[in-house]
């Protein structure tokens, strides 16, 4: 290619017996928006850092505008133009912005820093891309948006040319991931050339000009945005067919579940006001919003980590106070946390662990753990639910997201819970990951589970559930039928958009 | 009453607040340094005592005072670099291999003391540092005798402080260790060596405790006994928080311990009578207590304290 600004030549690179990178080449041109699409494990992460100088590769190079870069040195990366934005923001949440972005820029014997100089340039810097942010700023005060915009600033402080995204959008609320779309493409139109690491179908056809395949460290495709589509690359990404399940029709049955008028209050602020819904058993309910508007209490709320200020909740016909997280396993409601890493599993404790935790006395013979018994448990999780690369005895944190998540919807739906409560449970997981999880909570549906959806995906909510509300700063919306919800009513609901109207119509 | 606001009267305790605060002033910018590059170092009480005692040998054994303060900094500075071989290198627990330098050093301290100085029913002595006079200022009333009586290493160790603070807050190498206290991968993507910055802290910031130690020696008093140092340390260790890792602040906080430290001291004269003289000791501990709890709670503590930094890990 004619002035590319980038050439990546036959890299491979071997951890161990893992050929994580096998000869991959790619170029990106000036100006142009290249998508590194795979699943977790194909080599995306390995490839840029290599190019960015953290590993040095086994063999092939990397070429900035045509001449060489000397492998492993991240100094020498940065000089020649190239910045990189991690997944896991490379920030000090104590120092200012300003300083974050000035740190190592400068010779360090030198008796003063520049920092009126540097601040002049930020904020020259700021306004040619309509970032704004305060340099003076605490870092660890900000948004996580707009601690992302210091790392694309830091990146462009150091004059880079070429800007490396690592999955830039798996923090990022929808709206803000919108927005960092746009002002890459503006970055583009300047003249910057990008390379966007991502497992995300929609956002790559949205935002790439061009499409760089990755499977099991190969690169396998390399396509135009403007000719393919999400179904072709989903399929080169898996290696194999994927379609997500889409729900069949079905009667719900009886209501187990109802909730009127529930307010909750954490540290003043009311997080829930006045919430009403039903979950009945064979049916899947979404509850959509953009994060941040008390998915989290809700499913705190129904998991008995959080108690209500206000309201009532009748759990299977009968009135009851606040659940505890016993009593919550005791009725048998399953639960599948947000934060998988936090509140689904503890990483450093063994797969069959955490399996058994919240059975444990089950799992006690004469006050002592049973190993074997709940050794024998989590081995038929693994085997009923697919999770792959452990054995009971492996550390959990060794599982890659998906296979975590798996065991965690394992150790819920193994027993045949009545309710579940599933929240964001596909968030960050790749496409083959997504559809099993999306298959196993059908199943738990056509088996008569009441399923609460908390998600902020319109595809996952609308493939899965049979009756949608929207949850807007802790209010939630009227039900609307998924039949006659479509992206656009939805988007509206999300936005706060609903006509109180419809409580009375479609009050079930 | 009247006797105990005389203590405060009196240019003698404000001459003794500057003596008795210097150790601490050193020792708690040597362990903020170190701190502030993420290195935790409780080594700073064998350091303290190990300079006290190397510094005193230097000149028992003819060097001059000056070299005799050189001495305590490049052994303080080796037992340094012991500690970040150990704790940065092998990113083993900052704790457990502080802990291990102290008590080495500490009993090390003795044994080469005993091996070197006969045994002798008083402490052999050497001729310590003087307090300057400077012209006008010394003459000066009240303030003069309070303020401007101090020897050169007390005056130094002031003046370290603002040094310091302006080294770590104006500069780019200040920067560059405040970012690897913060978030080393961070640095390292930005160019910055952790690795590097954590070494030059930690082993400047021992050869500092060494200074601070024989400040004992050579300056506050004339000879070496083995409990001198007698937990200053320590106090240095919690002064860092108490200054929420700023020299500025440090300085101030040490001044204060040694407001304390000297106040109680006469006040064993004039209210010693009835009450054992303990109590008096442990008023400024208390003090130093409830000083820190205030200051504490608002302390952003470098977020990447105590944590071993290994390249290409997460």
């Amino acid at each position: 290619m004619i002035n590319a600004a980038l050439d990546i030549c036959g890299i491979s690179k071997l951890f161990g017996n893992n050929l994580a990178n096998d000869d991959i080449s790619l170029s990106l041109g000036k100006g142009e928006i290249v998508a590194l699409l795979g699943e977790n494990g194909a080599g995306k992460t390995t490839l840029m850092n290599i190019l960015f100088g953290h590993y040095v590769p086994d063999s092939g190079k990397v070429l900035i505008e045509g001449r060489e870069l000397p492998p492993g040195k991240p100094r020498a990366a940065i000089r020649a133009g190239i910045g990189m934005v991690h997944q896991h923001f490379s920030l000090a949440p104590n120092l200012t912005v300003l300083e974050n972005v000035m740190a190592g820029t400068e010779s360090l014997w030198r008796l003063r820093s520049g920092t009126d100089a540097a601040r002049q340039k930020l904020q020259g810097i700021c306004s040619r891309f309509g970032l704004t942010v305060d340099p003076h700023a605490r870092l660890g005060d900000l948004s996580v948006g707009e601690q992302q915009r210091v790392e694309i600033l830091k990146a462009l402080y150091n004059d880079a040319r070429i800007l490396v995204l690592d999955e830039p959008t798996a923090v990022l609320t929808n709206l803000e991931s919108e927005r960092l779309f746009s002002t890459l493409k503006y970055m583009a139109r300047e003249g910057l050339s990008l390379i966007f690491i991502s497992h995300k179908l929609d956002e790559v056809m949205a935002a790439a000009d061009r499409i760089v395949v990755l499977r099991g460290g190969r690169k396998v495709a390399e396509r135009l945005a403007s000719k393919t589509n999400k179904a072709e690359l989903a399929e080169l990404m898996v290696g194999r067919k994927v379609a997500r399940p889409v729900r069949e029709p079905s009667t719900p049955r009886e209501v187990v579940l109802e909730v009127a008028g529930v307010s909750v209050i954490i540290d003043g602020v009311e997080r829930l006001k006045s919430i009403d819904f039903t979950l009945r058993a064979g049916e899947v309910l979404g509850i959509i919003g953009v994060s941040g508007n008390g998915q989290t209490t809700l499913a705190h709320l129904l998991s008995g980590t959080v108690s209500r200020d206000k309201g009532v909740v009748v759990l299977f016909g009968e009135p009851i106070g606040d659940l505890s997280v016993e009593g919550a396993v005791l009725a048998g409601i399953g639960r599948v946390p947000e934060d998988r890493n936090n509140e689904g599993a503890i990483g450093e404790m063994a797969i069959w662990e955490n399996a058994i935790l919240e059975r444990l006395p089950r799992f006690s013979r004469h006050g002592l753990v049973d190993r074997s018994a709940g050794q024998a448990f989590a081995r038929m999780i693994i085997d009923a639910f697919d999770v792959r690369g452990g054995k009971p005895t492996t550390r959990t944190r060794l599982l890659s997201g998906g296979n975590m998540q798996k065991l965690i919807l394992g150790r819920n739906l193994i027993e045949r819970p009545r309710i579940l409560i599933a929240a964001q449970p596909a968030r960050g997981l790749d496409e083959g990951a997504v559809a099993a999880v999306h298959e196993r909570l059908l199943q738990a549906r056509r088996e008569g589970t009441a399923v609460l959806l908390i998600s902020e995906d319109l595809d996952e909510v609308m493939a899965l559930a049979d009756r949608i509300q929207a949850i807007v700063n802790g209010r939630l919306s009227p039900p609307v039928s998924a039949q006659e919800a479509d992206a656009t009513k939805l988007g509206l609901m999300m936005a706060g958009e609903w006509n109180e109207e419809h409580e009375i119509s479609d009050a079930l | 009453m009247n006797a105990v606001i005389d203590i405060f009267a009196s240019a003698g305790l404000w001459a003794a607040v500057l003596r008795i605060a210097t150790p601490l002033i050193l020792g708690t910018l040597g362990a903020l340094l170190c701190e502030r590059s993420g290195v935790l170092n409780l080594g700073i009480e064998g350091i303290m005592t190990f300079g006290a005692m190397i510094g005193w040998l230097a000149v028992y054994n003819g060097a001059n005072l000056w070299t005799g303060l050189l001495v305590a900094a490049l052994a303080g500075g080796v037992f340094g670099l012991l500690h970040a071989a150990l704790t940065v290198t092998l990113g083993l627990s900052q704790h457990v291999s502080g802990l291990g330098v102290t008590l080495f050093a500490s009993s090390f301290s003795y044994y080469v003391f005993r091996l070197l100085v006969p045994v002798a029913g008083t402490p052999p002595t050497i001729e310590p540092f003087q307090p300057i006079d400077l012209p006008a200022l010394s003459s000066l009333p009240f303030i003069g005798p309070a303020l401007f009586t101090q020897t050169l290493p007390t005056y130094g160790a002031i003046a370290l402080a603002l040094v310091l603070g302006y080294v770590l807050f104006r500069t780019p190498l200040g920067l560059a260790i405040r970012m690897t206290g913060e978030n080393p991968h961070a640095a390292e993507a930005q160019g910055i060596n952790p690795m590097v910055m954590r070494y030059g802290a930690v082993i400047f910031g021992s050869a500092l405790m060494g200074v601070g130690g024989a400040f004992l020696t050579l300056s506050a008093f004339n000879s070496f006994f083995p409990t001198m140092v007698q937990g200053r340390g320590w106090i240095c260790i919690a002064l860092v928080v108490f200054a929420s890792w700023r020299p500025g602040r440090a300085l101030i906080g040490a001044l204060l311990f040694a407001l304390f430290d000297s106040f109680q001291l006469r006040l064993q004269a004039v209210l010693g009578g009835g009450v054992p003289y303990q109590i008096f000791l442990m008023i400024p501990y208390l003090l130093s207590i409830a000083a820190l709890v205030l200051m504490a709670r608002r302390a952003r503590v470098p977020q990447a304290l105590m944590q071993p930094y290994r390249r290409g890990e997460r």
